[in-house]
């Protein structure tokens, strides 16, 4: 690990203020420099219950008397449905209840997102993708239940469909939605289209930046759909009590959020609805949205029964929520001198049949990581015959950065220079005005860029067939809302209640910080994720916020615990309380008089607790802004097998600035975690979708994830620039490590076969095929 | 005009500012920010409710709306982004 110990490099915006002491409670600017607990490793909490099958995921909970729900979902890409018809379904004995879109009216009092939630939850009029759920039972069991689905008959009128993101931005394509009209644009459009919406970015005059430019570098770019492949399916059990109460125990990314937009849709108060996460086996943004969840509880809500409902492999990749795919345009022009003097991009990003901001994000990210004159994006929402677009890592600045980087790349290989060095001299730095639009403050590109070219990596020797290519990546990261309880139990060790779903290790680095603020073992406290009935709203784990806000809180909660356990041992000694201090776990006397005083141990301040006031506790509820952006370099080198095309990945090295990585092993994780998706995406996963727009590959054999055989060993390099708007220094660091991979493998394949890669996946026939044209045309 | 701030819009905001691309708005606060421009240009009002993020000096404030905007620096409104 390096660490760099230059402050002034911090990121974003202010200067790092003065450190003090003893910092205000809920003062969230960088006050440590120096730590016990955190930086160090140790073992997983939840190690061992999920090594051994002890922790529970969302399939695992179980209620007494709790049906099978089962979603019926349409087999056309398009159609109007014209009846549903349940009756036969719901006279089969063991069927308890079977609902359609009739039995969730809307609620949503004119929310278009709401209600486009809501309309991809059970499909009211029109079956928009291949997997829309239509109707859904709920049975005794699982026999009974897909019985009963086949028994309800579903008369369809199917309609044109479009699911190629260029195919549906012609003039003749299909319409998704009648009733889109394109918004950004000025004067509005008299006609609807599938465009649903065009975001602008950027400054300066492109026209004249192209016109400077010694070489133009202008290419099309295309990324297929991609799932987030999380190992765990969507599973929930739901209980809807007579009274209008209700629990939902469910496998999500944030159990507020959930519990918000359910009670919402079934018209509940939130209040009389309780929800419990469960373990989570991957996420990746995927459970940032609601699938069957208002469906099991609407079930349950018919049949007065608990109802668990478990998607199949089929379901989750065609009815949650993978990520767009791609056309993008790039244009970039260059000095000889390797200044970059303009770049262009038109992005196209399918959303599903549902309003998103995914081409907004592409386009604000796509060249975030250079210092630019002039530049301008443009992000064009298109809505097609697919399942609604959800986040993955990162969400839409993969893509955007593969097809800039690798233009990026082209252009210092058509000059002449090394494409670190060219990078370098682009690089953004403080002073930039980003491409998104603000001034950037110190940022951290320059610093991962100087690693790796330092990296030995870099000048590893090459054999044949082999390439090797780099690439840089941007991500925003944020807080939020965060809500977080500190309780010290009798025997002084401390528990930790958070809302924050523990997707990546969260609980142990909650647990450091604490333990860092109150200066006991870390084997001293426990981290537990709380049900919405126990805290306060937290807003969910994305955005790389569930370490950075919760412990952000937690540190708050632990300063107003020690201010308590101050004050009772003031009361202990029967001194003034401006007479104690705390240091290392202990209450200290001080002052003319007091020097005999044995410091007093948190064990002992909480073994007295009953006679000084009761229970000690600290608690705290922040907005948590401040995160900071977050650059990335990665380096990568592979071998394509010449007569198949076939690429093998066989070094890979990572280098991203973590502000203070608290635990060192599980952000290492992360940054191999996204590597290896970004390794998956680069080379094998694709939708593929036939001419009746149907998905074609709705499994694991046939959507390939990598697997350990596929990977190398993923090298990391953590850089420690201490955010200055976290008291310990803090920064997300879960997605930027999926922006890089993209890209840094298509510029390794490119120099490996000879030939430039402009389509992701880089799979074998389309490596092969690239090759060959390459042959022919004598590249 | 001691509370007057230049307030610079990304693309999606400009049409419902005649195109400008930099406007001046009396408020101390986000929250104030937010109410004139509801009433100076009611076409940014379903932005508004959906999410409008500021960057203060390059950093990026979602949510806290009692943020003072500085006389002095470079306020930027954002479309308030998801993660994953």
């Amino acid at each position: 690990m390096v660490t760099l110990k230059d402050n002034s490099l911090a990121n974003p915006t202010e200067a790092a203020p003065p450190t003090t002491s003893e910092p205000g409670p809920h003062e969230p600017l960088l006050s440590k420099h120096h730590f016990k607990s955190v930086g160090t490793r140790p073992l997983r909490p939840d190690g061992i219950d999920k090594v051994t099958g002890r922790a529970k995921y969302g399939a695992d909970h179980n209620l007494p008397g709790q049906l099978v729900g089962l979603v019926l979902r349409s087999p056309h890409a398009h159609a109007r449905i014209k009846a549903i018809d349940t009756t036969r379904a719901a006279r089969l004995a063991g069927v308890k209840a079977v609902i359609t879109a009739a039995d969730l009216p809307d609620h949503t009092g004119g929310d278009e997102g709401l209600f486009d939630i809501l309309d991809n939850c059970i499909a009211r009029d029109v079956a928009r993708y291949d997997g829309h759920a239509v109707a859904a039972v709920a049975a005794v069991d699982a026999a009974t239940a897909r019985a009963a689905l086949k028994l309800i008959k579903v008369s369809y009128e199917v309609l044109p469909h479009v699911t190629d993101v260029d195919e549906a931005v012609k003039a003749n394509a299909p319409l998704i939605n009648p009733k889109n009209f394109t918004r950004g644009v000025e004067p509005a459009p008299a006609r609807p289209s599938n465009i649903a919406k065009r975001s602008t970015f950027g400054h300066g005059n492109v026209e004249a930046g192209f016109k400077a430019a010694d070489v133009i570098i202008a290419r099309t770019y295309r990324t297929e759909q991609t799932h987030q492949g999380y190992i765990e399916p969507h599973a929930c059990v739901a209980s809807i009590s007579p009274d209008g109460t209700g629990e939902l125990w469910v496998c999500t990314q944030g159990h507020f959020a959930y519990r918000q937009w359910c009670a919402a849709i079934l018209g509940m108060d939130v209040a009389k609805l309780r929800v419990t996460s469960s373990e989570i086996g991957g996420g990746f943004g995927g459970k940032t949205h609601i699938w069957m969840e208002p469906l099991a509880l609407a079930l349950s809500r018919k049949a007065n029964r608990p109802v668990k409902m478990v998607m199949s492999r089929d379901e989750v990749f065609r009815a949650s929520g993978p990520t767009s795919a791609t056309s993008i345009d790039v244009k970039l022009g260059v000095k000889k001198d390797g200044t970059i003097t303009a770049g262009s991009a038109t992005l196209r990003y399918t959303n599903g049949p549902y309003f998103g901001m995914w081409a907004e994000l592409g386009a604000m990210t796509a060249f975030a990581c250079y210092d630019l004159e002039n530049v301008e994006t443009i992000g064009l929402e298109v809505l097609v015959n697919r399942p609604k677009v959800a986040a993955y890592r990162a969400p839409s600045a993969p893509e955007a950065a593969f097809a800039i980087e690798s233009a990026v790349d082209e252009a210092a290989k058509t000059i002449g220079m090394d494409p670190v060095a060219f990078r370098i001299r682009n690089a953004a730095r403080e002073g930039s005005r980003s491409s998104y639009g603000p001034v950037y403050g110190p940022i951290g590109i320059g610093p991962t860029l100087k690693a790796a070219q330092n990296h030995p990596h870099m000048k590893a020797p090459l054999g044949p067939n082999q390439g090797r290519g780099m690439a840089c990546g941007f991500w925003f990261n944020f807080g939020g809302q965060t809500c977080s309880d500190l309780n010290i139990g009798v025997d002084g060790t401390v528990t930790l209640s958070v809302g924050t779903v523990d997707v990546g290790g969260s609980r142990a680095s909650l647990a450091l910080c604490v333990a860092e603020e109150l200066g006991i073992p870390y084997d001293h406290v426990r981290c537990v994720v709380a049900d919405t009935g126990t805290l306060g709203h937290n807003d969910m784990t994305d955005g790389s916020r569930g370490t950075f806000s919760s412990s952000m809180a937690l540190i708050f909660a632990a300063r107003n615990a020690i201010n308590v356990l101050k004050a009772r041992a003031a009361q202990m000694w029967e001194i003034p309380l401006e007479n104690v201090v705390w240091k290392d776990g202990h209450a200290h006397a001080t002052g003319d008089g007091h020097g005999n005083l044995a410091p007093l141990s948190l064990k002992e301040i909480a073994a007295s607790a009953p006679n000084t006031g009761g229970p000690i506790a600290g608690h705290a509820e922040i907005t948590a802004d401040g995160a900071g952006v977050s650059f990335a370099t990665h380096i990568c080198d592979v071998e394509v097998d010449p007569e198949t095309g076939r690429t093998r990945v066989t070094r890979y090295t990572v280098i991203q600035d973590a502000g203070k990585a608290v635990h060192p092993a599980y952000v290492e994780g992360q940054y191999q975690g996204g590597a290896a998706q970004g390794i998956g995406w680069a080379l094998n996963e694709e939708y593929v979708y036939g001419r009746d727009g149907r998905l074609q590959n709705p499994t694991f054999l046939d959507y390939r994830i990598p697997v350990c055989s596929d990977l190398p060993m993923i090298d990391t390099q953590i850089l420690e620039i201490p955010n200055p708007n976290h008291p310990y220094g803090v920064r997300g660091v879960g997605e930027t490590s999926i922006v890089p991979p993209l890209a840094a493998i298509a510029n390794a394949v490119s120099n490996a076969a000879g030939v430039r890669m402009t389509h992701i996946p880089m799979s074998p026939p389309r490596v092969l095929a690239a090759m060959t044209s390459a042959d022919k045309l004598g590249v | 005009m001691e509370a007057a701030r230049h307030i610079h819009l990304w693309g999606a905001l400009r049409p419902y500012a005649g195109g400008a691309s930099v406007i001046v708005v009396e408020a101390r606060t986000i929250r104030e920010l937010f109410r004139k421009l509801e009433e100076q240009f009611p076409g940014m009002t379903p932005h508004i409710r959906r999410g409008i993020a500021v960057s203060i000096n390059g950093r990026i404030y979602r949510d806290q709306w009692d943020t003072a905007l500085p006389e002095k620096g470079e306020i930027y409104l954002l479309p308030r982004i998801q993660g994953g």
